[in-house]
């Protein structure tokens, strides 16, 4: 990302930060460490959106503890060393109090030891990743309103039992970390329900064909298949079984709801039912309902409900930033080591996922468990969620 | 029924390797030199198929023939600029320029075209038909018969036609083929213009099986390029065959091996195949001549 969008992305961020009458010299300052750019900019996107609409509710309000709360963003490129490097920068020049991290895991994963180190909160807000909250800390400053791999997988065998009667399932993952680490998370979640697999297929992001692969989980008598990959490649999953005219259920991991999925796979990505945390369509709560009309006011591009994509950036992003800021004003503090007390001792939150009744404890930092899970699909282009 | 539809789909897959692959053959044989950018020229012949047929409406016959124009534009602008002022040094520095010629113009197409993937929606890859008990889209047929067809025609073209033993004679002797009244410089522009074309057509073809982003190419070109040499790079027929076989292989691997090997024996089989055969399934040790 070059100099100048990063510039102008921090002046819109100042600009919602200091949307008062007074222009408030002593601010509280958080920091946002996300893909701004490249294949996966829509989500860091959706991230500054959530959590910027969080923070004028606040600032409305009079900030916390007297103070505007202000968000700098930092563009990480998807990249580890970028992210870490760009978290050293927010924390030791320029002051922040709390992280929050992006879409990928692998930077995340970069950046916690430091957060940890320097005792500042790091809030997860889209990486799944389990070990970036499960991380080993003594003292761990790693929270996250977001999925979880290992939860997911869970989630995964739960929705193919109860709603396809699966005996043995196949998987078709990506041929890379996330994909491994859902091979992983798939096993065991399989194996405490003693249940056998047809088979693990892996496949590349520029396979055209994955019909082989595919063929080797129908002829092992696979009768569901657990599908994990990032948009494009899932699509190639979906051609395929089109082609074969294998109409076995398809139970997946978030990936296709990253893009254009039911313009990419045809009509057949209808069948493909992925995890999500939230989606802003159907019925909405109060709470949903201002949320929505809050971004439609602050950004006007947002015109129907396929532009409030990917909702899952935004919802997990918004309950983040009130959980860190109600923690902060708990604490009394921005010292660490007392915000991070203060998370143990949230008081009752009600968010746009969920209300949050003490969502973390000193063994579980993840605030959203499998019960929050949603199975959706898509249906002329907008994620729609799927009734049981 | 595990092979049958490995064979369909290592075919059909191949044939894409195949018609890449002609690309580095062209220019080779015509100068020596190759284009490392023809993963990209793939890409652009899709995006511009796409830009003008999905999002302009054109008629697609129009839409082919603009987009490719506009790739053997993209050779003439290759050979002139990345290659030619290195070539006719005696220089080497053509491998660099032209890999990096392909990486600023997988580039600029992310900023142009965007980032997120799109269709390029085709009747052939919609409805399959049965083949042997195994499904396939009309276009993975169609395919093979384009890239076996090309291959043929360029065999005829280069060695049984007037200009295309000119083209030949450029290669062996610069001076010569100029004395004879050969345009040295437009012959190897010509390859390079055919040779984007021909790359350009692939990413079209593939696009319908596929998605459309700005680096589609790159796993491609390098497949064509291992493709181009296991099939001895200066044979057509070579050239053709050995992406053929790749396909065969890649695909058979995969369904009775499994995919996690994949990569690992497919490229494992390359190197053996290179050892046994320097020059290639049907290329021939080049006699140099003192």
């Amino acid at each position: 990302m070059s100099e100048l969008t990063r510039r102008l992305l921090f002046a819109a961020a100042a600009v919602a930060a200091f949307a008062g009458p007074a222009f408030a010299q002593d601010t509280l300052k958080l920091g946002l460490v996300a893909a701004m750019s490249g294949q996966s900019a829509k989500s860091g996107e959706a991230i500054v959106r959530g959590l910027s609409i969080a923070i004028d509710e606040i600032n409305a309000k009079g900030g916390v503890l007297g103070k505007k709360v202000e968000l700098l963003v930092r563009d990480d490129e998807s990249n580890p060393a970028k992210g870490a490097v760009a978290a050293r920068e927010l924390v030791q020049r320029e002051k922040v109090v709390g992280l929050f991290g992006g879409l990928d895991t692998p930077v995340s994963i970069a950046i916690v030891p430091f957060a940890n180190q320097n005792k500042v909160p790091f809030m997860g807000v889209w990486a799944a990743g389990t070990p970036i909250t499960r991380n080993g800390a003594a003292e761990n400053y790693a929270f996250r309103v977001s999925a979880v791999d290992v939860l997911v997988d869970k989630a995964l065998v739960d929705y193919a039992i109860k709603k396809y009667a699966t005996k043995k399932p196949g998987m078709i993952l990506i041929n890379n970390p996330w994909g491994e680490s859902n091979e992983k998370g798939l096993k065991e979640a399989l194996a405490e329900k003693k249940m056998p697999y047809a088979g693990i297929e892996k496949f590349q992001d520029a396979d055209v064909d994955v019909v082989p692969q595919l063929t080797r989980l129908k002829e092992a008598g696979a009768d569901v298949l657990f599908l994990v990959a990032n948009v494009a490649p899932s699509s190639q999953v979906v051609k395929s079984l089109d082609r074969m005219g294998w109409n076995v259920p398809i139970v997946s991991h978030w990936g296709p709801a990253g893009g254009r999925f039911s313009e990419l796979a045809g009509p057949s990505s209808e069948r493909v039912h992925f995890i999500q945390t939230f989606s802003f369509a159907g019925k909405l709560s109060p709470k949903a309902e201002s949320v929505l009309a809050a971004l439609k006011k602050k950004y006007p591009e947002i015109k129907s409900l396929a532009d409030v994509t990917p909702a899952v950036g935004i919802a997990n992003a918004y309950d983040a930033m009130h959980l860190m800021l109600l923690a902060i004003a708990k604490a009394g503090s921005t010292e660490g080591p007392k915000v991070r007390e203060a998370f143990y001792a949230l008081p009752k939150y009600e968010g746009l996922i969920k209300t949050y009744d003490k969502p973390f404890t000193p063994t579980n930092h993840d605030a959203l468990t499998s019960d929050d899970y949603i199975f959706t699909h898509f249906k002329d282009g907008e994620i729609l969620p799927l009734t049981n | 029924m595990l092979l049958i539809s490995a064979i369909v789909s290592g075919l059909a897959v191949g044939s894409m390797y195949g018609l890449i692959a002609l690309g580095f053959h062209v220019t080779y044989v015509v100068s020596n030199t190759v284009n490392f950018a023809q993963g990209s020229s793939m890409m652009l012949g899709a995006v511009l198929g796409y830009g003008f047929a999905v999002k302009l409406g054109w008629p697609t016959p129009l839409a082919v023939a603009m987009s490719l124009a506009l790739c053997a534009l993209f050779g003439l602008v290759v050979e002139r600029v990345l290659v030619r002022p290195f070539a006719e040094r005696g220089s080497k520095a053509w491998l660099m320029a032209t890999v990096a010629g392909g990486i600023v113009l997988d580039n600029v197409v992310l900023f142009t075209f965007g980032k997120e993937p799109r269709a390029f929606p085709s009747f052939l890859a919609q409805k399959p038909i049965d083949l042997f008990g195994a499904g396939v889209f009309p276009l993975q047929l169609i395919i093979p018969v384009v890239g076996v067809g090309i291959a043929v025609a360029l065999q005829i073209a280069f060695h049984r036609t007037r200009p295309g033993k000119a083209l030949l004679a450029v290669v062996q002797n610069k001076d010569a083929a100029r004395l004879m009244g050969i345009n040295v410089r437009s012959a190897i522009a010509f390859s390079f213009a055919l040779s984007t074309a021909l790359a350009g057509l692939a990413g079209m073809l593939i696009a319908p099986l596929f998605s459309i982003h700005s680096d589609m190419g790159t796993l491609f070109g390098i497949k064509a390029f291992a493709v181009a040499i296991l099939g001895g790079i200066t044979s057509a027929y070579g050239v053709m065959l050995a992406g053929l076989l790749y396909g065969l292989v890649e695909a058979s691997v995969t369904a009775l091996i499994g995919s996690t090997y994949t990569q690992i024996i497919v490229f494992a089989i390359i190197i053996i195949a290179l050892a046994v055969m320097p020059n290639g399934l049907l290329g021939h040790a080049a006699a140099k001549k003192v």
